[in-house]
């Protein structure tokens, strides 16, 4: 009888479990383990290979350097803006990296307060991802302003130069502080995450100079139930805190282009829109990199294949959502009537001269991420690397086409033009991304990829819950009435 | 011995955080007051069973708002209106709307400094010596080791006593550290 009522409440146990309990590590780690595999990453003798990635990505840097040099000795007219397009590549590389770095943001401060578990061993990777591609944005807009050495003018600091104050009421001002004050407190949220594991790496060192180096950084951190009263307090309130910063910075951003008064830019869906391609291209980063990195640092059992799946699905719904964006500013376009606003859309952007960059924006963003429909396509490594960085092209290509269809024709036919890149935005691009993978090369030598103190309580956490869930698979398969019938 | 200044406590290490807990709440029923737990993530409730107080921190932080978003409102409305009023395309010189985005910012900006500065304070960091880094087996805190400290300040506390208290509960190893 027992039996009976067992598998009618749990018919479906075993299948409940494993969507309830995802394999978030596999091989079952011990909490050793994750301190071992992770741990060692940063105490073994330097591999040969991280040289050669060094130099590579150093030379890259270089390049980027070289190309600052040149526009700051010569004058922004080395690269390709030109009137009527002021705004080319810089604010398009500009509004990429800033991009990028929102799925950092998200995965540690949102799904933090969602509770989702999956995010722990992707947070301090994808975190640093943020701060960094955040240095590659912010080199565009200083440098953009012609003569950087003045940039400081953007900040309300008193100077005996500028006899005025900033214009409060002009969005690239708030972009200013939006950028900087998201820069600041993603910094400041991952070191605070850093704080314990920087702990484990200076008890665990073995010299004197690991011990120091090690011992100052992480301040005397010794996990004390007092410490970590404060510290989830703190970190507590930096998820509730970055939680709507993110969401204002890819706003703020919009701002730029939605509070002028530009046919293609003056439209209230910007905010919403720019927010879920910025997600959009953030996860597609994390996939490229992480496919790399877990591979190479060998922590596929930390970071499994639940997790790469959990993130093409976000890229699947914000590519979706990406996509619905561009039908509705079609849609605004026509439906209002206004005639510079369809000449924008129906002829600049996807018949004009720029028709090659709108539809490659529409294969790359709208057409690719709905393969990820298919488990089998999006739980294939080789082939997840490919959507991940064809979507990063598509949203390169999304903020370019924002850019350049909207100024490229004025409205008097006689200053209308076409933008072209010169060797100077090309190389100075291609040198951001050295930069950004120099900071990676780094970074994964000397700190802790992933966060283990929270993949230990999250281990810890399951266990918990597994024995729960095992109860009731058992139950359902009537194991649990061996004991007879009482 | 609660008088010995040479020693800061007793030591007692445990497997699991279940167990620790456990202990925890015996060493409260026994009637200790000064002891402290180490672990290598945050252990929820063990705070309550320590009898520890809630953090500060959150009203920290709201001063920290509060500061940001005065400074905001000031900044904009003192440079625009007051200090240097410059008509630009006509809009007013302070307004409420416009300034929303920087007042999100620096408000923001401060709680988050408040936030992880206040952190750091409250929990007396940096501090680079403490006793329990003379525990033999600390390296085991940030690994995978739970692990409780009876202080030697606390009055119930005698080395035999606690000791065999703390071996009740199920303890692996037990030591005594110096201050």
């Amino acid at each position: 009888m027992a039996e009976i009522t067992h598998a009618a409440l749990n018919p479906h146990a075993q299948e409940m479990k494993e969507r309830l309990s995802p394999s978030l590590t596999t091989g079952h780690p011990s909490m050793h383990d994750v301190t071992e595999a992770v741990s060692i990453i940063s105490e073994v003798k330097t591999h040969r290979n991280w040289y050669i990635a060094l130099a590579v990505t150093g030379s890259i840097t270089g390049i980027l350097g070289l190309m600052l040099a040149y526009l700051v000795a010569t004058g922004v007219g080395v690269w390709g803006n030109n009137g009527p397009v002021g705004w080319g590549w810089d604010i398009t590389n500009f509004v990429f990296w800033i991009g990028i770095g929102h799925a950092g943001t998200l995965i540690s401060a949102i799904l933090f307060l969602f509770r989702q578990k999956w995010r722990t061993s992707i947070n301090r990777f994808s975190e640093a991802m943020t701060l960094f591609a955040v240095a590659c944005a912010g080199i565009y807009p200083a440098v953009h302003v012609g003569r950087p050495w003045r940039a400081y003018w953007l900040f309300p600091i008193p100077n005996e130069f500028l006899n005025m104050w900033q214009n409060f009421r002009s969005p690239l001002l708030w972009d200013v502080f939006a950028v900087s004050t998201y820069a600041t407190v993603s910094a400041l949220f991952w070191y605070v995450g850093l704080i314990p594991d920087l702990a484990t790496i200076r008890d665990r060192a073995v010299t004197k100079g690991r011990q120091m180096a090690y011992g100052i950084a992480s301040l005397g951190w010794r996990g004390s139930a007092t410490h970590w009263k404060n510290y989830e307090k703190a970190y507590m309130i930096l998820a509730g805190l970055s939680t709507p910063l993110v969401l204002s910075v890819h706003t703020i951003v919009s701002f730029d282009f939605a509070v002028s008064i530009l046919p293609g830019w003056h439209t209230t869906i910007f905010p919403p829109y720019f927010v879920a391609g910025a997600i959009f291209s953030g996860f597609a980063m994390v996939v490229t990199l992480m496919v790399i990195a877990r591979w190479i640092y060998k922590v596929e059992h930390l970071v499994t294949m639940t997790h790469l799946e959990n993130m093409n699905k976000v890229i699947l719904a914000t590519g979706t959502i990406v996509g619905y964006a561009y039908a509705t500013e079609f849609f605004i376009a026509w439906y209002s009537g206004n005639p510079y606003e369809s000449y924008v859309f129906f002829v600049s952007r996807a018949t004009g001269p720029y028709w090659w960059a709108y539809w490659t924006m529409i294969t790359c963003n709208v057409i690719s991420p709905q393969f990820f429909w298919f488990k089998k396509l999006r739980t294939n490594i080789p082939f997840m690397f490919a959507i991940s960085i064809v979507v990063n092209i598509g949203m390169w290509f999304e903020r370019f086409v924002i850019i350049a269809t909207s100024l490229h024709r004025d409205f008097l036919p006689a200053s209308w033009g076409y933008f072209r890149p010169t060797f100077v935005d090309i190389l100075t691009f291609f040198g951001t991304f050295g930069l950004f993978l120099t900071l990676f090369v780094f970074f994964t030598r000397f700190l802790p990829i992933i966060a283990m103190s929270e993949v230990k309580g999250m281990m810890s956490a399951t266990r918990h819950e597994q024995h729960y869930l095992d109860e009731a698979v058992d139950a359902s398969e009537g194991k649990v009435l061996e004991g007879g019938a009482h | 011995m609660a008088d010995n200044p040479s020693i800061h406590g007793l030591v007692a290490d445990f497997d699991s955080p279940d167990r620790l807990m456990d202990a925890v709440k015996a060493a409260r029923k026994a009637g200790y007051t000064k002891m402290e737990a180490y672990t290598p993530f945050p252990i929820h409730g063990i705070d309550d069973a320590m009898g520890a107080k809630p953090s500060i921190l959150g009203y920290l932080v709201l001063l920290g708002s509060a500061t940001g978003l005065g400074l905001a409102i000031w900044l904009q409305w003192w440079t625009g209106a007051v200090d240097y009023p410059l008509v630009i395309a006509g809009k007013p010189f302070f307004a409420f709307e416009p300034s929303v985005p920087i007042m999100f910012e620096l408000t923001v900006l401060l709680s988050s400094f408040v936030a992880v500065f206040g952190m750091i304070g409250l929990n007396g960091l940096p501090k680079l010596y403490h006793p329990i880094f003379n525990y033999t087996g600390h390296k085991g805190i940030t690994d995978d080791r739970f692990v409780l400290v009876i202080e030697a300040s606390d009055r119930e506390f005698d080395a035999t006593g606690t000791r065999d208290f703390l071996a009740a509960q199920g303890a692996g190893k037990l030591e005594l550290i110096e201050a």
